[in-house]
């Protein structure tokens, strides 16, 4: 079977982001840039789904500015066969990407659409929800576990309360929480095997979606800093402190 | 103006995080509608024509919604959101789960984890781990938003008398099907409901560890939460992490326990009213934001901590 996986370029987790004095976002301009984690975690369970002879055929997608070829090429090195880039240097909100999402899956026919439950730059937690909607397929978020068999993924979510699993009729969306795997590194060949896969590029006109943003982001600010920093120098002290002056025990 | 709340809940009983979306609701204003879609889900359909604030329940019974599965709950809240201005659900699992189908379907936005009401079209949202704050505005009809619980005060759970409406069911889809479950049991507090929360991380070393920290919530009638580092290393279940991506919390007072204060943890905590961090690095960046640090072994400190609240209970 067929799977699409959706790769989204943020900012490094690593990095600590810096609103811009304009607020109007943050600072972007000379900042390390890395596939979205929980979509190399996608990227991941696609590969092994490969490997255990279910998927047949990988193929990553990414939107976004030119830049994104970077991402897909990521994707590729990890094990993805190959690349559909829509090229768009506007912003994409979630509902847009569902959209171009849905243009690509009735083109291509997945049997399974992988995607990260969030990204960490906006925080969203939507597309793939939106995406499983839009097809009117079913959907298994926030999954710590996967099994495909027999036209059906019987998938573990992580909920609040601790695991849940649901049967999925195919084709289904997925979306990756913390615990499905542990994303591989690729290797230096597979790198190099990487830059010869095709990516295509298409544009949200050629997929016919209407990409305009439907938040307007009015202002961008830091939040409230915390005072923190005081030390204490024994159990006891830290006690009396909770009682009395904090007043929290 | 009407708003649409969809509670969560389990049948039996309202789930607390409904209150604080109702909460929400009101911040926003207008008439507050809470929907409770369930199977034999009567008892929560009571409980929250009880919720102060509410003008009317909404009541859809059908074997399909016992479990709550996205794909039959969204299709049942879209042939209802017309006559509201705002669908509201809480930003947990559950909301988080069916609420960006309910906006797909309606082709509208969805806006995620709200922090702030600006006014009944622009919201406050953190982002980048709540490293910053959006204001956004939505210029669609009807908004579906989910509701950072932290930041909305529950909604007294007594005090109001709504009258219950039955409202039909829509006819499953059939696209999922409940499996099982395997939900965590614990005689402590919920995490997103605890007053104190004692956290432990990396440092703890395994799960027998955790006995420490579960000894110090029990003498402060504690929930027990943890970092990411200690559920991937499988010291403890999935449903204790606190985190970006976790459970936000923010409890009166929040003990963080051989954590070293990565900045996706910290924006799950940091919040909390009062932060203790108990460390043995002293460069560990949690110490930057709590307000009372000890620097030293953990399995010296928490024994310790644990023997002076038992001294003190007595006493």
């Amino acid at each position: 079977m067929k799977v699409l996986v959706a790769v989204k370029r943020v900012i490094d987790f690593n990095v600590k982001v810096r609103v811009k004095p304009d607020k109007t976002g943050v600072e972007t301009a000379n900042v390390k840039m890395s596939m979205n984690p929980f979509d190399e975690i996608g990227v991941e369970e696609a590969v092994r789904l490969k490997e255990a002879g279910v998927a047949t055929d990988i193929i990553a997608v990414s939107m976004g500015p030119q830049a994104c070829q970077e991402t897909i090429r990521t994707a590729l090195a990890m094990g993805a066969d190959r690349g559909i880039h829509v090229l768009a240097d506007a912003e994409l909100q979630p509902l847009a990407v569902a959209k171009l999402m849905k243009a690509i899956a009735e083109k291509e026919q997945p049997q399974l659409i992988v995607l990260g439950k969030q990204a960490i730059d906006d925080d969203s937690n939507q597309t793939g929800q939106m995406l499983a909607a839009l097809l009117g397929w079913s959907q298994g978020t926030f999954a710590s576990k996967l099994k495909v068999e027999s036209g059906k993924a019987l998938v573990t979510r992580e909920i609040d309360g601790g695991l849940e699993t649901v049967e999925l009729k195919l084709p289904a969306v997925m979306t990756t929480d913390l615990r499905l795997n542990e994303p591989r590194y690729a290797s230096l060949p597979n790198i190099m095997k990487a830059k010869k896969k095709p990516i295509e590029q298409l544009t949200p006109d050629a997929l016919k979606v209407d990409v305009t943003p439907r938040l307007v982001t009015l202002k961008v600010e830091e939040p409230q800093k915390r005072q923190g920093g005081k030390k204490v120098g024994s159990v006891q002290e830290l006690v009396d402190k909770l009682k009395n002056e904090a007043r929290v025990i | 103006m009407t708003l649409l709340v969809v509670a969560e809940h389990d049948n039996k009983a309202l789930k607390g995080s409904t209150l604080n979306a109702v909460a929400a609701a009101a911040a926003i204003d207008g008439d507050v509608h809470v929907l409770v879609a369930g199977r034999d889900a009567r008892p929560a359909a009571e409980a929250a024509a009880k919720v102060k604030g509410v003008a009317k329940v909404l009541l859809a019974e059908e074997p399909a919604y016992e479990h709550l599965l996205a794909e039959d709950l969204a299709a049942l809240v879209v042939k209802l959101a017309p006559n509201y201005s705002h669908v509201l659900a809480p930003a947990t699992t559950f909301g988080k789960n069916f609420a960006p189908r309910v906006a797909a379907l309606l082709d509208v936005a969805q806006i995620s984890d709200i922090s702030g009401v600006v006014s009944p079209d622009t919201f406050v949202r953190p982002i980048y781990a709540g490293n910053a704050l959006a204001t956004v505005q939505s210029k669609d009809k009807i908004k579906v938003i989910t509701v950072r619980l932290t930041a909305f005060p529950a909604a007294e759970a007594v005090g109001g008398s709504a009258p219950i409406e039955t409202v039909a069911a829509v006819a499953g889809a059939g696209l999922s099907r409940f499996v099982g479950a395997e939900l965590s049991k614990s005689e402590r507090p919920e995490l997103t409901a605890a007053r104190i929360i004692v956290s432990g991380g990396r440092g703890m070393q395994s799960g027998d560890n955790f006995k420490l920290l579960e000894s110090l919530a029990d003498k402060l009638g504690a929930a027990v939460g943890a970092s990411r580092a200690a559920v991937d290393a499988g010291f403890v279940p999935n449903d204790y992490q606190v985190g970006q991506t976790g459970k936000i919390v923010a409890p009166e007072l929040y003990i963080a326990v051989g954590i070293s204060g990565a900045i996706q943890h910290l924006a799950g905590m940091k919040d909390s009213k009062v932060i203790v961090a108990i460390n043995k690095d002293e460069e560990a960046p949690i110490f930057q934001i709590a307000d009372y640090g000890i620097v030293g072994d953990l399995f010296k400190i928490v024994p310790e901590l644990d023997a002076e609240l038992a001294k003190r209970k007595t006493s």
